[in-house]
């Protein structure tokens, strides 16, 4: 057995221990961009558990912060952006918000691993796919001669279901699809415990897109990976994941099991984005939500989303509401719970 | 049966490939479709399909900006490129378009201003200035919008969505009988497409304007279309009313596509995908048979030995399938008794 | 008033453009007063005492063949850009005409259009160029204003090609197709929408080509091919060959020329790149 299976095998010893425990801890998490007009709080105190196995979502309108949290998580955040303060424990033993450069290079797709948004057009154009593969492994000083290295191609692309002639392929011969799964290969190809997948199907047609979420699926089951599928379409989301997160305007409006959120929104701005969708039972029925999301440089007080809401009171231009836990698993901030 | 406003008539649209014209591509190949007629048949008919489909191509012949490599575009009965120049005049007028971006189609040297006085003057619709702010208010009113927060700004001064409203104001300025709408919503939020699509709605029922609905997304083209044809490699595969092409489709691409679907409930998911092209290339184009029978779960001989044409399947249902071989075909003088949908009020309809 | 502000404002933290204005700014007073209130007529021969070091009479000395080198510096700066802007515009305003109507109409045209430019850049221009000046030396030779012409004749293929490019990203714009929905025709589209977008575009454009004629304009002369008579720049720096000098310690002679093209270049190389920050948003974010 190759070192690398040996390292690998290691990581799921260790997270095995602490299976009780949740594989992504994310406590008031604060990511700052300092702008010419002003600090923009792109994520501005977000908190929430992600369990192993757990598929999440996490969605919000452009410019609500979903990506911001996905880079910072990966701390790719570049300047005038900074992770201000707060905390994200990986495996409950590293913070990703804080420990040193070269530990993260080393838990940067071995623990933690991003399909960026618009992966598919950052391949390489020059480089086949079978050298894009194994670049991310040599990075993390695994070692493979001619042979292993062909074997760890071909099972990396059999586990994306792709032909073993893509392999020797440049990324333009390759279809868009094609191409998306080369990326998720990648990002899963030190077998991550965490993977944060930006928008990976939006630039993909409905068909190839079901079939790219399916092998993403299958393959985030059998290894036992934890996702934040990250993106705004609210159907995706209901076709996929099994916990969703709501951001809005840089924080957590509500966190919880699918089918709850779907069935019984709690938060407003949640019910509000789920009678916008288009769905089987109710055709020709048009509801929009009122109102722009809010400047980032310059946010209403108290609740964000109180200048947009239909239930809004006196108490949610001034305070803003405190993330808890209204029902087992089930995270809001929202002043209507308050009582509770 | 009385001649639409609008007309595409056996149309075929290549794209030669360069100055050494070695690969040239079908966008469109023998295409029928109509749009616009009197003021009660105002309809909304979606055109769908994946990338490379045709779907926009057809938009961009329909609005007269590329010429058919063969067939015809009809306007009010006549060839369209044999017209002379009172006929594009008065074409330009009547048939309108709403475009993806809502911020590309800004002139990014003037302010929105430009948008809305432009047709005004060009087409004469104003005899002073005063007249000319008159309409262009009113128009802005018109989609809800105030225009003493609108006028005077550059565009990125605006919100997405007033952007996307001062080029639906835009367009209503000319009072056009048919919208051509290429992806209206699939860049704005989704707090706002809502919005958005029921303003459409509004203008086919309250004004009586036609609107050709291009789009990827089956599901607002469900909620908001009458009829809906739908395309692959620029061939119609099926094309009817839309509450039976989306509730019971009949072409095996169809079925695919709808099944596809991300309907926002978590009680009705997907499932395994049955297409097992998985990751392999897409067919190549031109063969022989049916475009989608290399893909096709169902395909029998017939299919890779010759195009099917379409075929009745039901009073305002065509497809092209071999699987239904045994129904009358549709002649290409029928494409509009396909797409004629009279029902009354589709969001009474629900199943 | 409020847009002369925000020009002045904006001049502040463009300070390559600002610089390139001062430069070119100070040439065009030292030209014109020059001409008004100097001797313009002392740029000839027979002017003015021969090989004079630069004294009270005579602030930058005199030649060889008895010029005062005042005016010749005065004429010569004056005449040299004359031939520089009228080539210059010349060869941007047929650039400008080809590039829209390549790029705008396409079709066969453009691919004409397109070939001649590229076979033309393929060519040598200043040999060219030696090649005409020189068989029309036989004909009682140049002026000035000839100069400019044989100039401009190879001095629109650059703007072509540059214009052609920046109209075809320009006219796939979606702004393009709806003013065609608005009733704009092809002429109002190419003025009205395209043109005012290229601006910065064509100001910088037009400086590289007045840029390039200059040069050019030099080059024939330091060659013997220019307008003999005249007190161009070009034919000065001949005159400094010719008489050798460089070895005859006359170093008044060399030096008042060169300053005068270092000074050109440099102030129509800072208006330039200044132009190219307004042009290019990303650059200009980076000040």
């Amino acid at each position: 057995m190759s070192e690398t299976a040996a390292q690998v095998r290691d990581v799921h010893e260790a997270s095995e221990e602490s299976v009780n425990e949740a594989v992504l801890q994310v406590k008031d998490l604060h990511v700052y961009y300092y702008t010419e007009a002003g600090v923009v709080k792109a994520v501005d105190g977000v908190t929430f558990d992600l369990d192993r196995g757990v598929k999440m979502g996490l969605v919000g309108e452009s410019g609500c912060g979903k990506s911001t949290l996905a880079m910072s998580l990966m701390r790719m955040i570049k300047r005038p952006g900074r992770i201000e303060s707060g905390q994200a424990l990986i495996n409950g033993r590293d913070d990703l918000a804080s420990v040193s450069d070269e530990r993260m290079r080393e838990l940067r797709l071995r623990e933690i691993s991003l399909i960026p948004q618009g992966a598919m057009n950052s391949l390489n154009p020059v480089m086949r796919v079978k050298d894009q593969l194994l670049d991310g492994l040599e990075d993390h000083g695994v070692k493979l001669n001619g042979r292993e290295g062909r074997e760890r191609v071909n099972a990396l692309l059999e586990s994306v279901d792709l032909d073993l002639d893509v392999a020797d392929m440049y990324p333009h011969e390759l279809s868009g699809g094609m191409k998306q799964r080369v990326c998720v290969a990648i990002a899963i190809s030190m077998e991550p415990s965490v993977l944060l997948a930006d928008e990976p199907t939006s630039a993909l047609d409905v068909v190839v897109q079901r079939q790219v979420m399916a092998t993403i699926e299958r393959l985030q089951a059998e290894m036992g990976i934890s996702m934040i599928l990250i993106g705004h379409d609210m159907g995706l989301m209901a076709q996929s994941v099994d916990q969703l997160a709501v951001m809005y305007a840089g924080r957590l409006a509500e966190v919880g099991d699918v089918h709850d959120i779907f069935e019984e929104p709690l938060h407003p701005y949640t019910e509000l984005l789920i009678s916008t969708l288009p769905t089987l039972g109710r055709r020709g029925e048009f509801t929009g939500i009122p109102g722009i999301t809010p400047a980032l440089v310059n946010p209403p007080s108290g609740c964000l989303f109180h200048p947009r809401c239909p239930h809004a009171m006196d108490i949610c231009s001034e305070v803003a509401p405190t993330w808890q836990e209204i029902r087992p698993d089930h995270w809001v901030a929202c002043h209507l719970y308050g009582g509770e | 049966m009385m001649t639409s406003l609008l007309e595409l008539q056996n149309v075929t649209k290549v794209y030669s490939g360069g100055l050494l014209r070695r690969r040239a591509t079908v966008a469109l190949e023998d295409n029928y479709v109509s749009i616009g007629g009197s003021k009660s048949e105002a309809t909304i008919l979606a055109i769908a399909g994946e990338s490379g489909s045709g779907k926009t191509t057809m938009g961009m012949l329909l609005l007269g900006f590329i010429e058919p490599t063969s067939g015809k575009v009809l306007y009010k009965g006549q060839d369209l490129w044999e017209s002379p120049k009172d006929v594009w005049r008065d074409f330009r007028r009547q048939v309108q378009a709403i475009f993806q971006d809502p911020f590309e189609v800004y002139n990014p040297f003037y302010k929105v201003d430009h948008m809305l006085t432009t047709p005004v003057k060009k087409f004469g619709l104003a005899d002073s200035r005063a007249e000319q702010e008159a309409i262009v208010e009113k128009a802005l009113t018109g989609v809800g919008l105030r225009p003493g927060e609108t006028l005077g700004r550059y565009p990125h001064q605006l919100s997405g969505g007033q952007r996307q409203r001062v080029t639906v104001a835009r367009a209503l300025l000319l009072d056009p009988k048919v919208i051509i709408a290429d992806e209206p919503v699939s860049m704005v939020d989704a707090s706002l497409r809502a919005t958005i699509l029921k303003s459409l709605r509004r203008l086919k029922n309250e004004m009586g304007i036609s609107i050709l609905y291009i789009t990827h997304d089956l599901a607002t083209a469900y909620h908001i279309c009458e009829d809906i044809m739908i395309l692959y490699q620029g061939s119609v595969v099926e094309a009817g009313d839309v509450e039976t092409v989306i509730m019971d489709p009949q072409h095996p691409y169809t079925k695919l596509l709808v099944s596809s679907i991300p309907w926002p409930d978590p009680n009705r998911r997907w499932g395994e995908p049955e297409d097992v092209t998985k990751g392999q290339a897409l067919a190549e184009r031109g063969t022989v048979g049916c475009k989608f029978a290399p893909r096709c779960p169902q395909a029998m001989d017939i299919c890779h030995e010759k195009r099917p044409s379409l075929f009745w399947t039901g009073d305002t249902r065509a497809v092209s399938c071999f699987l239904y071989q045994d129904s009358p075909v549709v002649q290409p003088s029928e494409i509009n008794k396909v797409l004629t949908n009279t029902a009354s009020d589709v969001s009474v309809a629900a199943p | 008033m409020t847009k002369l502000q925000s020009f002045f404002g904006y001049l502040r933290r463009n300070k390559k453009l600002l610089l390139g204005i001062i430069i070119l700014l100070i040439l065009f007073l030292f030209a014109t007063v020059g001409r008004i209130y100097g001797k313009p007529e002392d740029a000839y021969p027979m002017s003015a005492p021969a090989n004079r070091v630069p004294c009270k009479e005579y602030p930058f000395g005199t030649d060889s063949q008895g010029r005062d080198l005042l005016s010749v510096a005065v004429m010569g700066t004056y005449l040299t850009s004359r031939v520089g802007v009228i080539a210059g515009i010349i060869g941007l305003a047929v650039g400008t005409i080809l590039g829209f109507v390549a790029a705008y109409y396409g079709g066969t045209l453009d691919t004409i259009i397109r070939w001649v430019v590229d076979v033309l850049l393929t060519i040598p221009s200043l040999l060219v160029l030696v090649v005409i000046a020189s068989s029309m030396k036989h004909y009682g030779g140049l002026s000035t204003n000839n100069m400019a012409l044989i100039v401009a004749v190879l001095a629109w293929m650059w703007p072509t090609r540059t214009i052609r490019s920046q109209v075809l990203t320009l006219k796939r714009r979606a702004f393009v197709r709806v003013a065609q929905l608005s009733g704009e025709n092809s002429l109002e589209i190419i003025f009205g929408e395209l043109m005012p977008n290229l601006l910065p575009f064509l100001g910088a454009s037009l400086v590289g080509s007045v840029t390039g004629a200059v040069f050019a304009s030099l080059g024939l002369e330091a060659l013997g091919l220019g307008p003999m008579r005249e007190p161009t720049l070009g034919m000065t720096i001949y005159w400094v060959v010719y008489y050798g000098a460089f070895v005859r310690g006359m170093w008044w002679w060399v030096l008042i020329p060169i300053v005068i093209i270092v000074m050109i270049f440099v102030g129509l190389f800072m208006v330039s790149a200044g132009l190219d920050e307004l042009a290019n948003p990303r650059l200009r974010r980076k000040v």
